[in-house]
């Protein structure tokens, strides 16, 4: 009857994104009178302990090299958890891995879900009800979910980690995996020299066509190592090939909801705004005072980019030692 | 070898959302709908380019919806699709929509189903797995590129943190992203012969919903935004910590 | 401005029909990418985008009318004015030229031409491999054509062409040419011989390129006949209808300028509606002011008359009957209107309005060909009194 979770482990950690599910899971299992199960594979002691304070109270551990990003192995593994554990709530990050993973689950139990849920599920007897954003971040929808077994993929940065839980107990699960038909012929990592990955980043500084030209980004770096935030780009700039794809946010690029996000130099299009409206506090830098951006934002300063962002990173850097 | 693909009919992005019925519904007066971007201009236009490299010999769109997103439907065809199939029913969730085209594909045999990486109405990224999933087959998500060699499928799709090469063989499910193909603009041919190029209708049939949508809200804007002079940057820096608490 | 159309279809109905809408999309969508970004450099040089032609023909809107059997697009006059008004509102240059070889070369061999001469021609215009120029106006008769200069002498199986027409658009890069010339008496509406004229024809070039106040990237130049000599096949249906013919393809030549006035007015008010709303003076968006927000129901009022009169000429047309006084009606209330629009467009930006960053100026530039080409507001005027008057 445990609310299972989806966990995983890139980079020698506990994604951030699965942590917010283990504690958005415990919040769930709390509401349920129930205990939270996590599943992870390929974990080691500390992220086992890691999970434990993010709230799960039990861990299915899965020792499978063969499960790589294949969709078909990853859903395999999780309805056998379910089953054995007899979950009526699962819950996965609403990230490359659940976007593939969950809708399959979905499909396999024939369980409604909810995909990129924003807030904690409203329990009411036997109502379910989850709400998500919709229309590109402009509007917000509350789902009702009907089917007995209900599915909930979680927004990154909806929700605050708190890791204040206690430890867990392990159990092996051995599962059976039919074989894959994908075959995987190379993996590359996108270079985000060392910076967090996008999705998952609290601070952003993200420049537009404003900047002129790729020569002109170590401004923009420099601001973003002394925040310690990762960078980002408007879609023309992308198109242009001045920085790379990934770095792409907005409607047709990476959604993102950090905690700042700075604009430098990007006039603010809707398309823009659709993948970024949703971050906590907004500051815009551009030369226009008419640029649309300003009606977005939280903080504005009209101004030359070139100018300013030197003098900002160096107010940041007199900050950030004065806080040591 | 025949390629499914399933197109939305959406909101165009510049569109002002409101709501009406005590916010249980989208108001779609006034507004003007399109093909979802991501189902026009990568999976659409992908499936014509292998077609028109003698790839595939039939490029066929299904919609599941009611008659007036037809337009949008022949929207599809005017880009150069052979035929479309539109599932007579207002889908209430995802996987009713899913349902009726992995139907479709199944009793008809398309080896290739693509799809957009998400609609930009319900933003949910399910539709493809799915399909996938009822139809038991492989899926493979956020596809940047996409390459055939008979029934041989070579595809670069996003994964966490990077990229990745895949090979797998037909029959699959693909959901595309920007990278896959060029957006394309239809002429005046294609305009003309999307009258006559053949619409079937068939009735959508299937299980009751797993999830509906209770109501909507708009996410509120934001209200003022604080003007700061360039000679003033510590009291920015100052404000984000003291102020919003981000740094 | 949702823009009140007549759907030719159904009959009176005032909607866009789905093929409107697409070609109007189509048109959007293509003007973004290869029109909007350069058109400025192309007016200040008075470049003609050769390139951009091809590509129109590509997307189908160099045949609009021609059936496909020929290569071309296979529409009616409806959906020739939502292209030519759509292409308009972005620049009136590439929408006069599209107009041009459309209505004018192409139209006067769709027209008159024998199967031959179609099968040979139409497929290469309508695909715009070849871009075609249409000749009748000379430097001494404008308005008053039937005393052209130019003339043609037979000469066994051949005809001599001696002669020099002005104002012709293409006149230089055209592939071929759709030539007037005097075959009879002067002053004898019978007179007159159409012939199809290609570039390599010796004895024929291009003259003097005009340097013009607006619609400076369509190209105007003089064609030069010196002995040039032309085979017999090249006569357009019989010798000495050529002036009969002529003012059938200006029938519809008008309503492809009325066409290209309400897409620059389109322009103009739309452009003027959007900035009314930023523009803020004495604390308020301009548009607040009833002296700004009365012009701007008046430019929008004169737009949506034109609209309704110009589709119902196109109508018309599409359904064959005699409209040769609507589409001077059309003709000479649209143009005079782009004039008026884009005049007050100027007005409504003010200062910003009189300069080259924004786009009003090069609408007002451009609008005043509107009320000469193809006939002056004068002449419409004429047609429309002679054609009203008349028992
Ligand atoms: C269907 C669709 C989907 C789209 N998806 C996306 C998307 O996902 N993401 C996205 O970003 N766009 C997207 N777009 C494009 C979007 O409409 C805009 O064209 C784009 O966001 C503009 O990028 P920009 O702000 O960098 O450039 P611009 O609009 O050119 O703005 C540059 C800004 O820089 C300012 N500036 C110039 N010089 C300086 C200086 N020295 N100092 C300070 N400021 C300066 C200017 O005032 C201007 O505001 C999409 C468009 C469509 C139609
Ligand atoms: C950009 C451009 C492109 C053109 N393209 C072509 C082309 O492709 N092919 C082509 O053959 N021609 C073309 N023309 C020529 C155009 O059709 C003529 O300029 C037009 O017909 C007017 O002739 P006109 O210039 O000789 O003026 P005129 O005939 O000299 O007129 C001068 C003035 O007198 C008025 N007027 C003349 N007669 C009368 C009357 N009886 N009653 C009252 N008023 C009168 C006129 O209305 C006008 O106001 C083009 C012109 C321009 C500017």
């Amino acid at each position: 009857m445990s609310v299972l979770v989806y966990t995983e482990v890139s980079k020698g950690r506990v994604k951030k994104s699965s942590l917010e599910c283990v504690n958005y899971a415990a919040n769930i299992a709390k509401q349920m009178g129930t205990s939270v199960t996590a599943i992870v594979n390929n974990a080691e002691a500390a992220h086992i302990e890691e999970l434990g304070k993010a709230g799960a109270n039990k861990i299915l551990t899965v020792k499978n090299e063969k499960i790589n990003s294949d969709s078909v192995l990853i859903t395999a593994m999780i309805e056998q958890a379910a089953k054995a554990e007899g979950s009526k709530v699962v819950i996965f990050a609403f990230d490359v891995t659940g976007k593939a993973a969950a809708p399959r689950l979905s499909a396999k139990l024939k369980a409604g879900l909810v995909a990129g849920a924003i807030d904690l599920p409203v329990i009411n007897g036997n109502t379910f009800e989850v709400k998500k954003n919709v229309f590109s971040g402009k509007a917000n929808a509350t789902y009702v979910i009907h089917s007995d077994i209900k599915i909930i993929s979680l927004l990154p940065n909806s929700f605050p980690v708190q890791l204040s839980g206690g430890a867990a107990t392990t159990s092996d699960l051995t599962i059976d995996l039919p074989a894959s038909r994908i075959i995987v012929k190379e993996t590359r990592s996108n270079s985000s020299g060392g910076m967090i990955p996008l999705p998952e980043a609290e601070l952003v500084v993200s420049a537009g066509r404003g900047l002129k030209g790729p020569e002109n980004w170590k401004i923009v770096e420099d601001l973003a190592n002394s925040l310690g935030a990762t960078t980002a780009c408007s879609r023309p700039v992308a198109d242009m090939h001045w920085r790379p794809h990934h770095e792409h946010v907005g409607q047709t690029g990476v959604a993102i909801r950090p905690n700042l996000y700075i604009a430098i130099g990007i006039s603010g299009a809707i398309q823009h705004l659709a993948g970024v409206n949703g971050s906590k506090t907004i500051v815009v830098i551009n030369n226009d005072k008419e640029a649309p951006f300003f009606k977005s934002a939280d903080y504005g300063i009209v101004g030359d980019a070139f100018s300013i962002l030197p003098k900002l990173t160096e107010a940041v850097k007199k900050f950030k030692a004065h806080q040591n | 070898m025949k390629i499914l693909v399933a197109i939305s009919n959406v909101p165009d992005t510049t569109t002002k959302i409101q709501f009406t019925d005590g916010d249980t519904k989208f108001n779609s007066q006034g507004v003007t709908f399109v093909i979802n971007p991501y189902d026009e201009w990568y999976a659409l236009v992908r499936a014509l380019e292998l077609k028109e490299a003698n790839l595939a010999e039939k490029v066929t769109l299904i919609h599941v919806g009611l008659v007036d997103s037809e337009a949008t439907i022949r929207k599809g065809l005017s880009l150069g699709a052979d035929d479309a199939v539109r599932i007579n029913a207002e889908g209430p969730d995802a996987f009713f929509v899913a349902e009726q085209i992995a139907n479709y594909a199944k009793a008809n045999s398309y080896e290739l189903v693509l799809v957009g990486k998400e609609t930009i109405n319900y933003n949910g990224s399910s539709v493809g797995a799915i399909v996938a999933g009822l139809m038991d087959l492989p899926f493979i998500s956020l596809a940047t590129k996409l390459e055939l060699a008979g029934t041989k499928a070579t595809i670069e799709h996003d994964v966490d943190g990077g990229v990745q090469i895949v090979e797998c063989d037909l029959p699959l499910v693909i959901s595309c992203a920007k990278g896959m193909a060029e957006q394309r603009i239809p002429n005046m041919r294609g305009i003309m012969a999307a009258r006559t190029k053949p619409l079937t209708v068939i009735e959508g049939s299937g299980s009751s919903a797993l999830t509906s949508v209770k109501s909507y809200a708009l996410n509120p804007g934001r209200t003022t935004c604080k003007m700061i002079t360039e000679d003033n940057l510590d009291e920015l820096v100052s404000l984000l910590h003291t102020e919003a608490k981000v740094i | 401005m949702s823009g009140q159309i007549l759907d030719t279809q159904v009959g009176m109905s005032f909607q866009l029909s789905e093929n409107q809408v697409a070609i109007a999309d189509m048109i959007r969508k293509f003007g973004k990418d290869h029109i909007y970004p350069k058109m400025m450099e192309w007016d200040e040089s008075q470049e003609f985008p050769v390139d951009v032609f091809k590509k129109l023909g590509d997307l189908g809107l160099m045949g609009v009318l021609v059936p496909t059997e020929y290569g071309g697009s296979g529409f009616g006059y409806t959906e020739y004015v939502t292209a030519i008004t759509e292409l308009g509102s972005i620049c009136g240059s590439i929408a006069l030229s599209m107009a041009a070889h459309n209505s004018l070369c192409t139209g006067h061999i769709l027209q008159f031409g024998n199967e031959e001469q179609k099968k040979k021609y139409l497929p290469k215009l309508a695909s715009a491999e070849w871009i075609g120029a249409w000749g009748l106006t000379e430097a001494n008769t404008g308005s008053d054509a039937l005393r052209m200069k130019c003339v043609a002498k037979q000469d066994g199986d051949h005809w001599i062409l001696n002669g020099t027409k002005n104002w012709i658009t293409h006149g230089i890069s055209g592939d071929v040419a759709v030539v007037l010339a005097r075959t009879g008496e002067l002053l004898d509406s019978h007179g007159i011989t159409a012939f199809i004229v290609e570039r390599t024809t010796p004895g024929f070039k291009g003259g003097k390129k005009e340097n013009k106040l607006g619609m400076r990237a369509s190209e105007t130049a003089e064609l030069i006949f010196d002995n040039c000599k032309i085979h017999k096949s090249q006569v357009l249906g019989n010798v000495g209808d050529g002036f009969v013919q002529a003012m059938k393809v200006l029938d519809g030549g008008r309503i492809s300028i009325a066409a290209l006035s309400l897409g620059i007015a389109k322009g103009a008010l739309t452009a003027s509606i959007k900035y009314s709303k930023e523009r803020q003076q004495f604390g308020q968006p301009i548009s607040n002011f009833q002296a700004i927000a009365f012009k701007l129901a008046d430019m929008a009022t004169e737009f949506e008359a034109a609209e309704l009169l110009t589709f119902q000429a196109a109508d018309m047309k599409n359904k064959g009957k005699k409209m040769t006084k609507e589409s001077a009606i059309a003709k000479y209330y649209a143009s005079e209107v782009a004039v008026r629009v884009s005049t007050e467009a100027v007005q409504i930006f003010g200062g910003y309005g009189y300069t080259k960053d924004f786009p009003v100026e090069k609408f007002y530039r451009d609008s005043k060909l509107c009320t000469i080409g193809e006939g002056t507001s004068e002449i419409q005027k004429l047609v429309i009194a002679r054609e009203i008057l008349k028992d």
